[in-house]
């Protein structure tokens, strides 16, 4: 026998065996360990620097629980808590339900005209959210058109609790919406059939199938609409008047008093729901998916005449209430003096984009967004693809999952703040970033990131898993069957995922409010601005001018998607 | 050195977590040889061929390739090339571009590539179709150019992941026996996973029946089905009734009968009780009042039946059948149609059938 080499003493067998690593994949490690940093660097430490400081006294000592203490004590500022809960609540509790109405005449009914419906519905997301702000002052503000129809069902008037909660319900409607639409579309037809083929009554139906079906997407919704209310900065600072909520106080403190510890303490507050949401949404999405089996036949539902015209109505109500909310700001922005000259003149836009230097703003913020879209879904899809498709480091990689999900649990004020704690420290070697367009850049990519993680994670999953174990086998490195293969085949997902970074990067506010310069302030603040100094009608223009730059991105990113379709999704054959 | 074994395992063990998936797995592959790993799902014989491929690593052992130790080299830097159950056939590229996917980065000039390819598409059935993508192409075409291009780079070792899994009935067996050929004119170490026994059956030089983590039996087609080595491997492949017996000396007592069967010749156990394993097939058939001739009349092996029920499964039957020298087990046979049409058999009709006592396995 000549195999007396290879007999192995039991010695040998004993010891863990631990496979040598390529070199590609020392690489695919390095590439992680520099995202982990830069999620660290961005996200994690500013998050930090929140905590640090409100636990710190005024001259930087550890000061324990004082400031929350302090902050408890101060009726003010708990009244804002209290403001802040309950405005959420009401708007949940009468946006939910009409969302659904809506939704579910999207998806289960008839009526014509589905993709307008759908479309007028999204429009809000196109601007900031104070454009709804902006347009009920023009409707029932002290010069509003419908102020004594207001009065007399008992509002004395828009400014404070009454202006938020609708402002707000119009734009988180279409947020809800999407959740409910797809809640409502992932059904199995033949739950509905076989219930039908006992005789099951309609009303019984939907107790017993639709709304169990749909509980999950209903709970999400309504955590998603209680936090985005709750930590939404526009709208109340705009027709708020003098009802504070949280987020009106954190900006007042911070800017306005420099009391950086009860800042940071209102922060924290802001933090528990939004975090709160995140845990329970995280915990419930998984349920959501197990429900729906791969062979579950779509449901179609079937014409029946008065039923559907029910539905047509209501979308119709609702259409019309929200294109009366969009069309006001645009009339608005071309009246010339409100409410006494109504001719139609460009006044406001000259004067805003002139006098109220907010051409540059939009100059900035398309720099912002355009550089959100590109390094955003570059990091993105490149941090998601090596988490999911390389092998090995496993210690690093739940820690960077989870710090690519925390986002989505951080409001933009908090993590603005945070910032501002982290990058203007005077220790700190990246404070020359402070004010730089490549802060707001950044700070907007990290709050943002989740979503466009999650896009590209998901389709990335939708690809064999067996791509890289059968390169690695032909001994074809990884980053060559990404180029070839794997980018190829998700650039529709990689256009998404920049369409997504780039409307939002256009009309967020609340991260970069405290972050900008004198020489980078972006076009959605520039309108907070003109809007204090009483140029509503020229911040009508702004918001109506970016909800306008946002639905020609759209317009341009679709023409791209196609491009790309059609130049790298060839192999999908005729469809 | 033909005695040296081209792929050599020892003391294979996997753990995930607290889950022991493989244990004690020792196994030597010669070259040009064609094994199969056969065994329910959950077995680890996927788990198994992953070590292999160096895509899992095994918690302890060795593996050795070609009288190298390649325990601890990353897939890289090991020599096989490997066919899933998805295809993993790349969607966006033709199947050119597939099968030439791992020649191209081995600098090989572009006409050579090119011939490569063409040669590779004859060799496996589908001349013509290199500027096709895989989704024109049907599922058992899509798993050829697979096949195609882990051969591409003519590798050492062909590692098979449930290759036909994904196909329709008459697509399995056709590829199949296309597989066998190919890898008898190359000549390749070939590696196949299955859960499907007659795919095994049909197509291994040697089948290797694993269970919980552990090999059963290692053995040809004709081994594993005729003396399995455990009641698993008889339960496992192919049909059996198994029957309550007791063993005493070199005496079996079955049903009614006392037999002798060779297998327990010198045989110095005390007596027992055992299971009697007896094959479908393994049961000679003759009308009570047949044209054919029937057996003898002293033959001690005899004994008569009712039949019960009749499972139609086309050229043969399942014959379900009750008689007094087993009661209260039933018992099934493999009778074929032309002899139950011939000698008229239905339900309740009496038929003779008689015992192989040396095909009998009693564990």
């Amino acid at each position: 026998m000549a195999s007396g080499v290879h007999t192995v003493s039991p010695l040998a067998t004993s010891a863990q065996v631990r496979q040598s690593t390529h070199w590609t994949d020392r690489l695919a490690h390095l590439g992680i360990f520099l995202i982990a940093l830069i999620l660290i660097a961005f996200l994690a430490m500013p998050l930090a620097a929140i905590l640090l400081q409100s636990f710190e006294g005024k001259d930087g000592e550890f000061a324990g629980l004082v400031n929350f203490v302090e902050y408890a004590k101060t009726p003010a500022l708990l009244t804002s808590l209290w403001n802040s809960i309950w405005v959420s609540v009401a708007v949940t509790l009468i946006t939910i339900p009409l969302a659904f109405g809506f939704a579910y005449a999207l998806t289960r009914s008839c009526i014509r005209y589905k993709a307008l419906f759908r479309g007028i519905s999204l429009i809000t997301i196109l601007a900031p959210s104070l454009l709804s702000a902006i347009s009920l002052i023009y409707w029932f503000g002290n010069q509003g058109v419908l102020k004594d129809a207001m009065k007399s069902v008992g509002i004395t008037q828009i400014y404070g609790a009454p202006g938020i909660v609708i402002a707000e319900c119009f734009a988180v409607f279409p947020h809800a919406l999407m959740i409910l639409i797809t809640a409502l579309s992932l059904t199995d037809a033949r739950l509905y059939e076989a219930a039908a083929a006992m005789g099951t009554r309609a009303s019984r139906k939907f107790f017993t199938i639709t709304l169990p079906g749909a509980k999950y997407g209903l709970l999400s919704a309504a955590l998603v609409t209680f936090t985005l209310v709750m930590t939404d900065f526009g709208i109340p600072k705009v027709i708020g008047g003098s009802f504070n909520v949280l987020a009106t106080d954190v900006f007042k403190l911070v800017i306005g008093q420099q009391d950086f510890a009860k800042g940071a303490v209102v922060a924290i507050l802001l933090l528990l729901p939004a975090a709160l949401t995140f845990t329970v949404d995280h915990y419930v999405s998984r349920k959501q998916t197990a429900m729906l089996t791969a062979r579950a036949v779509p449901y179609k539902p079937t014409p029946a005449r008065g039923y559907d015209r029910v539905m047509m109505t209501y979308c119709v109500l609702l259409s019309f209430l929200m294109l009366a909310m969009l069309g006001m700001a645009i009339f608005a922005s071309f009246v010339s003096f409100w409410p006494y000259n109504l001719t139609l003149s460009t006044r406001h836009y000259v004067l805003g984009l002139v006098d109220g230097e907010v051409a540059e703003g939009f100059v900035n913020s398309l720099k912002m967004a355009t550089g959100t879209a590109f390094f955003g879904t570059a990091l993105v899809f490149f941090s998601a693809y090596l988490l999911e498709k390389t092998k090995g480091a496993n210690w690093l990689r739940s820690p960077v999952r989870m710090l690519a999900m925390l986002p989505m649990a951080v409001p933009g004020l908090v993590l603005g703040l945070g910032y501002i704690f982290f990058f203007n420290a005077a220790d700190n070697p990246l404070n020359g970033l402070y004010h730089s367009m490549a802060l707001l850049t950044l700070c907007t990519i990290v709050h943002f990131y989740t979503t466009g993680h999650l896009t590209a994670v998901t389709a990335l999953k939708s690809l064999d898993g067996e791509f890289e174990a059968v390169s690695a086998s032909l001994k074809v490195p990884w980053y060559k069957t990404f180029w070839r293969v794997t980018l190829p085949i998700c650039t529709p997902a990689m256009v998404d995922i920049a369409r997504y970074f780039f409307i939002n990067a256009m009309t967020t506010i609340s991260a970069v409010v405290f972050l900008y310069s004198p020489d980078t302030k972006v076009a959605s603040i520039a309108i907070l601005n003109l809007d204090e100094a009483g140029e509503i009608g020229a911040a009508a223009a702004m918001a109506v001018m970016i909800a306008g730059i946002s639905a020609v991105a759209t317009g341009l990113f679709m023409l791209l998607a196609r491009w790309v379709d059609r130049c790298t999704q060839a192999w999908r054959g005729p469809r | 050195m033909t005695d040296q074994p081209y792929l050599q395992l020892r003391g294979i063990r996997k753990e995930f977590g607290a889950f022991t998936a493989l244990s004690n797995i020792d196994l030597d592959i010669a070259k040009g040889e064609f094994v199969c790993f056969l065994g329910p799902s959950g077995c680890g014989k996927t788990t198994l061929l992953r070590i292999i491929a160096g895509l899992e690593a095994p918690t302890t052992g060795t593996i050795s390739q070609a009288g190298r130790d390649i325990t601890r080299n990353p897939p890289a830097e090991r020599d096989y090339g490997i066919v899933f159950q998805s295809y993993a056939l790349f969607p966006n590229l033709s199947v050119a571009d597939n099968v030439a996917y791992g020649l191209v980065n081995r600098r090989t000039p572009k006409a050579q590539i090119k011939e490569r390819i063409r040669e590779l598409v004859k060799l496996v059935g589908l001349p013509g179709s290199e500027a096709k993508f895989p989704a024109q192409l049907s599922g058992g075409q899509q798993q050829r150019i697979a096949l195609a291009r882990a051969l591409a780079t003519s590798p050492g070792l062909l590692l098979l992941d449930e290759p036909l899994s994904a196909l329709d009935a008459l697509e399995r067996v056709r590829l199949r026996e296309e597989i066998r050929a190919l890898q008898q004119k190359l000549g390749i170490t070939t590696i196949m996973v299955t859960h499907d026994q007659e795919e095994a059956l049909s197509l291994a030089d040697r089948i290797v029946v694993m269970n919980h983590g552990v090999i059963e039996q290692v053995g040809s087609a004709m081994d594993i089905y005729r003396e399995p080595a455990s009641p698993f491997v008889a339960d496992f492949v192919g049909k059996v009734n198994v029957l309550p017996g007791r063993v005493d000396g070199s005496r079996l007592n079955v049903g009614s009968f006392s037999l002798a069967p060779p297998q327990l010749l010198n045989n110095a156990t005390a007596a027992k009780d055992v299971k009697v394993y007896l094959r479908p097939e393994d049961v000679l058939a003759r009308s009570v009042s047949g044209s054919v001739a029937g057996f003898l009349t002293d033959d001690p092996h005899v004994f008569e039946a009712v039949i019960e029920k009749i499972d139609f499964l086309g050229s043969f039957c399942h014959v379900h059948v009750n008689s007094p020298a087993f009661a209260p087990h039933k018992l099934t046979v493999y009778l074929s149609l032309n002899f139950l049409t011939e000698q008229s058999l239905a339900v309740n009709s009496s038929l003779r059938l008689k015992l192989l006592p040396e095909r009998l396995r009693i564990f």
